[in-house]
């Protein structure tokens, strides 16, 4: 007899509650007139804010649930990206509502597709099923090579949203060629069966290329070289806030099925992948950093920037050993503080390139000259991300590199001491062209007067981040904590 | 009650006054100035209280403070001082205070008192914690802490390359104290205790885990960190440039405090944690010391540019602190701490001094001066005469007794160096670094000849240069007066620095 299958409608609240705030948000711009289409900003920040709140009252309830035959898992490492990619959202909502309303767009379409793909994420750290995952991943990505396009008026966008989109359908047919085949092979789509089918199959070539596809089409996703061609032309082309978004939340997306994926189901493989991937680490970083450093235009900048930063941040999946658990755990641990103190600070910057793009659309660094005598509070916090971004202490970005050094030292092979030296050398590379953006802000003369209005909710933002970059940088404790406390590893096999 | 607190209190006071001065209005910006000149007067006097508080005749850590930090990974905010630290502690407060006051006439273009102050006491919390944090990660973000205040005081205030200057600086230095993090994490987890505390891996260290070709890498990295920051011939290259380049007022805390953290670190980490790998490269460091102090002689030979000059013979004086540290025995370390004691003192004084001259006469080329400054600016002439002859060496000032006691030491290195076979190679770097010397009173007296002797050329005697003003006296005498009591009293120095150097050290007399 077949069961009628139970659903927990708690475990689900986060995204339900998401899903509805995204219909009513198309919905209310219908209805309202002129200017005040802009109050489906604040409409979506309060969505945002009651599926935080079911995500701290799922936290708050604690235990593990599961839906679906166990193919959607809530437990506290989903329930930590929840909360992780709904202050996003809440971050990014901050950033667009001025921006969004003055470039005369579908504010409606915007936002519903912004909270759709927010939908996506939530639903993919607790996808424990090869084809929720997919489904997740999907929803994650189909609306951003909308929302990169959105600003129609503009070549570079058109170009950029189409370059996002051929190179991402691409890669979603080579993630579900890999994904079949690793399917043929185990017989099951369920993470940790596949983990024990693995464990168990012959290591033909067939299945270690089905492995090479599901990885490669995961490494478009984060933009880890070679396959990144699309990042940085997208970043440029899209809307602010939308590159902010695309460059934290949607990467973070793939870093969480990344984390899945190879930390659960391909765990049994760990020496075929991990230094493939500790390879992909350096050159990414060290492609990104060289790259970044020639870049005049800010976005672009940032663009190879955050190919640099994938880079750093896939440095601890080179480091795991197949049932090394002591291993493991420092590794993901690293990619988790890595992922927040990247969302940090990466955010600042975007939400003060979005102020100060409002006056230069150019969004050129040279813009930015004499933005400490004109705007001392923007420069000031940008300063401070870019330290953070650098590793400089006291701010969050020294202990996403400490806790990645950490991984790779841990490790104690020597294949991690030359990851964790490949991390060192980039570092300084990096830190290059970010104080050369501090030095044109603070050193160069000013080419415009006046100070940059950056308006509440955007300052509110700048703000809060900046105070967060610090207060974590001199106490960690709180983010190493939810690090920790993740559990997906403890329930693998 | 106050022990404590007091260094929690004297080290994030400046910080706190930082905080102060960013609140000023820009309308009222030479608030800044009395502000800070109060808080560093605080500070200093906060660091004597310490001083004479201080326990001449114990060993180990006074003022300790051992609380929870971070304790997923047993980083702990110890914080204390001992007999090693407390002079360089000391040391920092004096040069920032007088600093302060240096500044209330003299800030470089393009003004702004209000941030250059700012950054100049958040560049002294930085500079007094790396002297009193027990915990690596607590040493670590204070000796990161002080590059971007430097940064930005070479970059906005600085000479013409001063952008150059200012990344160099920024770069060189972060290159080497990322390796130093990962050598100490790669410390961290050999000696298996969780835990970054300097005694509990002082004691790993000396219980023999960091032996091999594990404690030989380790030391390389952090090594590296040191050496650049000292800096050793041939990391040195950032130095001229950020020296030459940097405002008066960095130059001095540069010449003065930053480059003690590096010899600082040998003595108070490298060493003592890592005794075995210390016995190995000591023969190699000695040879670079030797080679610096021989190099940054030549090279302040070959200088035309006032400032640069002072800026070399950095090079060449801290290669005797680190020919000290590499003999490994107390008699070295004692006499590389006062070394680096007088030469904060005396070098930092000097730089006062340059900046001066080049206020007065818009050029730091020798040449343009063309001599005579006994004439047009008589005290001035007299003072520099005076700095540069103590920084030569002269017996009966602060500068000899470093150098004196480190070729000494050099004559008979520990008896660990003598065992491996390295008697003679000191012996020869013995010789050679008092030709160093030689070498020394050479440009120094080349240049007193070049700058204050002979007739002032006639472009210089009509402008009437304004001699040493008020203020001038006031942050240049305490540090005059230092310079001939340490000579004639050098026991102030190593009365205290003796008992714990003996003690910490004792881990490489076996």
């Amino acid at each position: 007899m077949i069961p009628i299958p139970q659903i927990d409608w708690f475990a689900l609240a986060p995204e339900i509650s998401l899903t509805a705030a995204a219909l009513l948000v198309m919905l209310a711009e219908l209805f309202l007139p002129g200017e005040r289409k802009r109050l489906v900003n604040p409409l979506a920040l309060a969505g945002v804010l009651i599926s935080l709140g079911f995500v701290i009252a799922l936290a708050a309830d604690g235990g593990t649930r599961g839906a679906f035959g166990n193919a959607f898992v809530v437990d506290s490492y989903a329930l930590m990206f929840k909360a992780f990619f709904l202050a996003v959202a809440a971050f990014v909502l901050l950033l667009s509502y001025r921006y969004i309303g003055e470039i005369k767009t579908y504010q409606g379409e915007y936002y519903f597709l912004l909270l759709s793909s927010f939908v996506g994420m939530l639903l993919m750290p607790s996808a424990r099923d090869l084809v929720m995952l997919f489904v997740g991943l999907e929803l994650v990505s189909v609306p951003g090579f909308i929302m990169a396009g959105l600003r129609k008026f503009d070549l570079r966008s058109n170009e950029g949203a189409l370059k996002f989109f051929l190179i991402g359908v691409l890669s979603v047919a080579v993630l579900l060629f890999g994904l079949s085949i690793v399917y043929g092979f185990t017989g099951t789509t369920d993470l940790q069966g596949v983990a024990q089918g693995l464990a168990a199959a012959p290591r033909e070539p067939l299945l270690l290329a089905g492995l090479l596809f599901v990885i490669v089409g995961f490494a478009f996703k984060i933009s880890a070289v070679p396959f990144h061609f699309w990042a940085p032309d997208t970043y440029e082309g899209a809307p602010v806030p939308i590159t902010a978004f695309l460059s934290v939340a949607s990467k973070a997306a793939g870093f969480v099925g990344m984390l899945q994926i190879c930390f659960v189901a391909f765990a049994p493989l760990a020496d075929v992948w991990a230094p493939m991937l500790g390879i992909i680490a350096v050159i990414t970083m060290t492609f990104g950093n060289l790259v970044a450093i020639q870049q005049r235009n800010i976005v672009r900048l940032f663009a190879y920037s955050s190919i640099a930063h994938a880079g750093y941040m896939l440095v601890p999946f080179g480091v795991v050993q197949a049932g090394n658990d002591g291993v493991n755990q420092q590794a993901m641990a690293g990619v988790l503080m890595y992922l927040i103190a990247y969302a940090i600070m990466n955010i600042g910057a975007f939400a003060v390139i979005t102020a100060v793009a409002r006056r230069h659309p150019a969004r050129q660094v040279g813009d930015y000259a004499g933005l400490g005598s004109q705007s001392p509070g923007l420069a000031f916090a940008l300063t401070l991300f870019l330290l953070s971004l650098g590793g400089i202490p006291p701010l969050v970005g020294l202990w996403a590199k400490f806790f990645i050094f950490t991984a790779a030292v841990n490790a104690g092979t020597s294949f991690g001491y030359f990851l964790a030296g490949a991390v060192v050398v980039n570092s300084v590379i990096a830190m290059f062209y970010y104080l050369a953006i501090a030095r044109t802000m603070w050193m160069d003369e000013p080419a415009h007067t006046g100070r940059i209005a950056s308006g509440k909710a955007l300052g509110f933002a700048v703000g809060v981040l900046a105070l967060l970059a610090l207060a974590s940088g001199l106490y960690p404790q709180p983010f190493r904590n939810a690090a920790e406390q993740s559990t997906l590893l403890s329930a693998a096999p | 009650m106050w022990s404590d607190l007091a260094i929690t209190v004297t080290v994030f006071l400046p910080l706190l006054g930082a905080g102060l001065i960013v609140l000023v209005p820009k309308a009222k910006e030479d608030l800044a100035k009395p502000i800070a000149l109060w808080v560093s007067a605080v500070g200093f006097l906060l660091s004597l209280a310490i001083l004479v508080g201080y326990d001449w005749a114990a060993r180990g850590l006074q003022f300790e403070v051992n609380a929870e930090w971070i304790p997923a990974i047993g980083a702990r905010y110890h914080v204390g001082i001992d007999g090693i630290s407390l002079p360089l502690f000391v040391l920092s407060y004096l040069l920032t205070f007088l600093c302060a006051i240096y500044s209330y006439h003299h800030i470089e273009e393009p003004g702004k008192p209000k941030a250059f102050l700012a950054l100049m006491l958040l560049l002294q919390t930085g500079m007094a914690g790396t002297f009193i944090a027990f915990d690596l990660l607590l040493f670590f973000i204070f000796w990161e802490l002080v590059l971007v205040p430097m940064y930005f005081m070479i970059g906005v205030w600085g000479g013409p390359r001063r952008e150059y200057a200012a990344v160099k600086f920024f770069l060189y230095t972060l290159f080497g104290s990322v390796f130093m993090l990962v050598a100490f994490l790669a410390l961290y987890f050999k000696a298996g205790a969780g835990s970054f505390d300097m005694q509990a891996l002082y004691e790993a260290g000396a219980a023999g885990k960091f032996a091999g070709t594990f404690g030989s890498l380790a030391f390389l990295g952090i090594f590296l960190g040191f050496a650049i920051k000292v800096p050793m011939w041939p990391f040195h290259t950032w130095l001229p440039d950020a020296h030459t380049e940097a405002p008066t007022v960095g130059s001095v805390l540069l010449a003065g405090i930053l480059l003690k953290m590096g010899t600082y670190g040998f003595v108070r980490i490298a060493l003592p944690m890592l005794p075995d790998a210390a016995r190995q490269f000591a023969p190699m460091i000695a040879i670079l010391s030797v080679i610096g102090i021989v190099y940054g002689a030549l090279c302040c030979l070959a200088q035309t540019d006032l400032k640069r000059l002072i800026a070399f013979s950095s090079v060449g004086h801290m290669g005797f602190v680190m020919l000290g540290i590499a003999t490994l025995t107390p008699t070295g370390i004692n006499a590389a701490i006062f070394g680096m004691i007088a030469h904060g003192v005396i070098t930092g004084m000097l730089f006062f001094v340059v900046g001066s001259v080049k206020e007065r006469y818009h050029t730091r080329s020798i040449a343009d001066i063309g001599g005579g400054l006994l004439q047009t600016m008589p005290r001035m002439g007299a003072i520099l005469t005076f700095v540069a002859i103590a920084s030569l060496g002269l017996p009966g000032l602060a500068g000899f007794w470093g150098e004196v006691f480190a070729l000494l030491a050099a004559f008979s290195p520990a008896e660990s160096l003598v065992a491996a076979g390295h008697l003679t190679l000191f012996r020869v770097l013995m010789v050679i670094g008092a030709v160093g010397t030689v070498l020394t009173a050479g440009y120094f007296l080349w240049m007193l000849q070049r700058v204050n002797m002979g007739n002032a050329p006639d472009r210089w005697k009509s402008h009437e240069l304004a001699d040493i003003s008020v203020i001038e006296w006031t942050a240049w005498l305490p540090l005059l007066v230092l310079i001939v009591l340490l000579g004639v009293l050098p026991s102030l120095v190593f009365g205290v620095t003796n008992p714990d150097v003996t003690d910490v050290m004792s881990v490489l007399g076996r």
